[in-house]
């Protein structure tokens, strides 16, 4: 791997700051300056429309000075909110956490929970209780943050009526936060404490192996419950009132077109945050952020900004950078239907597809060919599953009943639009043709409409699936194939497999429940084939890193603004 | 003439009540909601979601909750961007297709009316041919091919331009200069083919004939005879164009990410946000009319055989 500094680590001596001059600098500086003559005409289209504010908002954030430590990227959509404690989505979380910080945050290199608002922490001894000590620091408008501001936030999150669609993660690991996200119990009984300023109490359901870097998610950062009950939600994240613990804090919000955030002082390692600001782009086409990138524009293209399409020329760049990461592609059947009710059938198809000829010669983007589902992490070894054996598969399709694909009915595939998507499955129909003589329909819809037909009415025979990691733990992959679990969409059901889960929920991290887990893995895919899993994606970015430092590849692909620095 | 004009503004109100009750049924019936996501929700928690936005209550209801809000002029929370209304994010997105629009439609109408009428008047010329046969260009080929080429010209293969973006970024105002360019491009070659044969057709007019034997110098003639006979076709091409550039185009907003209209509507659409999509179709909808009521009262003033009584 390439060599990457973290900011936190001896920053002092890089001596990389001598190298801040960007390309093109001189000449956009000069664009930089003639931006006084845009004023006049945005003016003229005020006198335009009826809604005027926004236009001054647009006026009041012309130019932004150009510095090497202003870094520029995109970040694909629009978020949907700049609180924590609702946003789902990718492009989101990179802002949280330049805004925010929880207990713990993700190392740049690992991705491994280090220390973040909390400096230290002790566990008890049955592993449940973990022992916060905070750092003596600030909200950004000088508001002193102490653990009852923790406690607060937790409780905002676990609140029904804030309408967190994360909260689940608190309500299933903390003690008596269940009850009380289900309106059944009160919020002192939520088993989080505040002994005094610094010391922050957690009292978890059981031993959880991940509990630290589930505390890094954007669930359980520390937002300004005050400001919020004084502003109102969707008010206290606009510029004029925001307050956080980040970083960096909000500068700019324009919708659909930019989000900047400047060097919070306030910031307890503010002394190692090297850039002045950072700018979120909203371009949601991929070519469009390539480009703009190509032409110097930005400095970052984060992996959803990569055009898929151009991967031969992206490939090829100095400046393209991937490793795998911990996330799955797969088909998921629906079990419960003909003729995917028989595991001899699954186990055909999964043994009919060359994975290694898809991710080297289709996808050529350096995914990992695997036919087991969960990446190996931390002693975890992922299972070897059905893999690629025509031979067994053709046998197994005619022990089943249709011997060189005679009989079979006409199936359907259904996946959401795009063009990998498209590609993927394009490829798969015509091995399943060639090797089985199964024919097979391609659907393609719409996101919402593929969601609905997969999720809620399960209507579907055959269909695409992907699962990026929440938190680094095989848990986190095989629960939700646990019997009636919510994104169990294929309705797969096996009760020892359910079991082995609910053993390993219950057990302290080690090999001995790794292993536990390696026979649930082995179950669901080598056993029961309840799905086929094709390759772990890849983490990638183009990034100049000569230029920039701090953004490494990691598994977890999450890269924390805090660590990232120019050379 | 005021009649006529509180009679229009006053059959606004049907067309749009109209507008609303069938895209308020139309984006219920499509499949998937505003809250799904690829992590299914807890259903205590999906409860407070659809609380919070009123979809927890029957059909009708949300319908004449929605009419009232609307009365109110509130287009109501957007479904999707939780820190904003549907007015703050239509607020952010008309300006800038507003200004992109109104620059493309000042631009098309100067350069396509000069255009057409120098080529009528200078009839099977190399001029005339020129312009008519750059005209067939700019309606034939569509947005989406002049706008990456104009791109990879002029701001990737030289860096005369910035490739995308929006005013206050880096680039200043010139990030205007290809969207604009871009849009237009087809509405000026359509203004100039439409005036070309228009102003052809008014030449072999009498009245023409009348003004010259009059001896009216040429100028004259062109200017205050001519054209104004031969505006009426554009001006009706106008109005619906003008509607239809300052509300925001799709393909040039995505190709120079600018925080438009267009884009709005379509990621609306996409995530199913209810209120923003009944948003924009509104703000759509009443742009249109009013553009076509303007357009009925400028034939008044360039056609005295038009009246409003």
């Amino acid at each position: 791997m390439k060599k990457h500094i973290p900011a936190g680590l001896g920053w002092a001596g890089g001596g990389a700051r001598r190298l801040c001059f960007r390309r093109n600098g001189s000449k956009k500086q000069k664009a930089e300056r003639s931006t006084i003559n845009g004023k006049p005409e945005s003016q003229s289209g005020r006198s335009l429309i009826a809604i005027g504010g926004p236009i001054l908002a647009l006026l009041a954030a012309l130019a932004l000075p150009l510095a090497a430590q202003d870094f520029v990227f995109n970040n694909g959509t629009e978020p949907q909110s700049l609180d924590p404690a609702l946003i789902t989505g990718i492009p989101e979380s990179r802002i949280s956490y330049a805004l925010f910080e929880g207990l713990t945050v993700n190392d740049a290199q690992t991705g491994l929970p280090v220390p973040g608002l909390a400096s230290s922490w002790t566990v008890s001894r049955d592993l449940r209780t973990y022992t916060f000590t905070l750092r003596d620091t600030t909200w950004s408008d000088g508001t002193p943050l102490t653990a009852q501001d923790v406690v607060d936030a937790w409780l905002r999150v676990l609140n029904p009526k804030t309408a967190s669609q994360y909260a689940y993660l608190l309500g299933d690991n903390i003690a008596g936060a269940d009850a009380f996200l289900k309106g059944q119990g009160p919020a002192d009984h939520v088993q989080i404490h505040a002994p005094d300023r610094h010391t922050f109490v957690v009292t978890f359901v059981g031993p959880l192996p991940y509990a630290l870097a589930m505390l890094a998610h954007n669930a359980f950062m520390v937002t300004p419950t005050f400001a919020v009950n004084r502003f109102g939600p969707g008010e206290w994240t606009k510029p004029a009132h925001f307050i956080g613990n980040g970083p960096y804090v909000l500068k700019t919000w324009r919708p659909q077109d930019q989000i900047v955030v400047v060097k919070n002082p306030r910031y307890w390692d503010a002394a190692n945050i090297k850039l002045h600001t950072i700018t979120y782009l909203t371009i949601e086409d991929q070519n469009v952020a390539f480009d703009k990138y190509r032409a110097g524009e930005i400095d970052y293209v984060p992996d959803d900004s990569i055009p898929v399409g151009r991967i031969d020329e992206i490939r090829l760049r100095k400046d393209y950078h991937h490793q795998p990461s911990s996330s799955i592609y797969y088909y998921t059947f629906n079990v419960t239907r003909k003729p995917f009710d028989d595991v001899r059938v699954r186990k055909a198809l999964s043994m009919a597809v060359n994975r290694e000829e898809l991710v080297r010669q289709v996808l050529k983007a350096g995914d990992v060919a695997t036919a087991g589902f969960v990446p190996p992490m931390g002693g975890f070894a992922t299972t070897r599953g059905n893999g690629f054996d025509p031979d067994q598969a053709r046998r197994l399709l005619a022990q089943a009943g249709y011997p060189g694909g005679r009989g079979f009915p006409k199936i359907t595939f259904t996946y959401n639009t795009s063009a990998r998507h498209k590609l993927v499955c394009e490829w798969v129909q015509q091995q399943w043709q060639s090797i089985l003589g199964i024919d097979m329909d391609l659907h393609n819809l719409e996101w919402n409409t593929f969601l609905d037909t997969k999720q809620k009415t399960h209507d579907f025979q055959i269909a695409r699936a992907g699962w990026v990691a929440d938190y680094l733990d095989p848990s986190n992959y095989l629960d939700m194939f646990k019997s009636r679990a919510g994104n169990n969409d294929g309705l797969y059901s096996n009760k020892r497999y359910d079991a082995l889960l609910g053993r390993a929920a219950t057990m302290p991290a080690g090999p001995a429940r790794n292993q536990v887990l390696e026979q649930a893995e082995d179950i669901l895919v080598t056993q029961d084939q309840a799905v086929i899993p094709f390759f772990f994606y890849v983490t990638r970015f183009i990034l100049d890193d000569r230029k920039w430092g701090g953004i490494c590849l990691n598994t977890i692909d999450i890269h924390q603004p805090r660590w990232w620095y120019p050379k | 003439m005021l009649r006529f004009m509180i009679r229009r503004a006053l059959s606004l109100i049907p067309t749009i009540f109209l507008i609303i009750t069938f895209s308020f049924i139309i984006i219920r019936v499509a499949p998937g909601g505003p809250f799904a996501s690829e992590k299914q929700l807890p259903p205590e928690i999906l409860a407070h979601v659809q609380k919070r936005y009123h979809l927890d209550e029957s059909v009708p209801r949300q319908y004449v909750r929605y009419l009232g809000d609307f009365v109110r002029g509130d287009l109501g929370p957007s479904f999707r961007y939780k820190d904003f209304s549907v007015n703050e994010l239509i607020g952010y997105a008309l300006p800038p297709s507003m200004l992109i629009g109104a620059l493309a439609l000042l631009l098309s109408v100067v350069v396509g009316i000069g255009a057409g009428v120098i080529s009528a008047l200078r009839q099977n010329s190399w001029i005339d041919y020129g312009a008519m046969s750059l005209a067939v260009i700019g309606i034939s080929v569509p947005l989406f091919v002049i706008g990456p080429v104009l791109k990879l010209g002029l701001a990737l293969d030289h860096h005369w331009l910035p490739t995308s973006g929006w005013l206050g970024g880096r680039s200043g105002w010139l990030v205007l200069v290809m969207p604009v360019l871009t849009l237009a491009l087809p509405y000026m070659a359509g203004i100039a083919r439409l005036t070309r044969a228009s102003v052809l057709e008014v030449l072999r007019a009498d009245y023409i004939r009348t003004a010259r034997a009059k001896g009216l110098t040429e100028t004259v003639v062109v200017l205050r005879h001519v054209l104004k006979g031969a505006l009426l076709p554009v001006v009706s091409y106008l109005g619906p164009a003008f509607a239809g550039i300052i509300t925001g185009t799709v393909v040039v907003e995505t190709i120079f990410a600018i925080p438009g209209m267009g884009r709005l509507s379509i990621q609306a659409a996409i995530n199913r946000d209810y209120t923003l999509i009944m948003g924009d179709v509104i703000v759509f909808s009443v742009i249109l009319v009013v553009m076509n009521f303007v357009v009925d009262l400028c034939y008044g003033f360039l056609d005295p055989r038009i009246s409003y009584s």
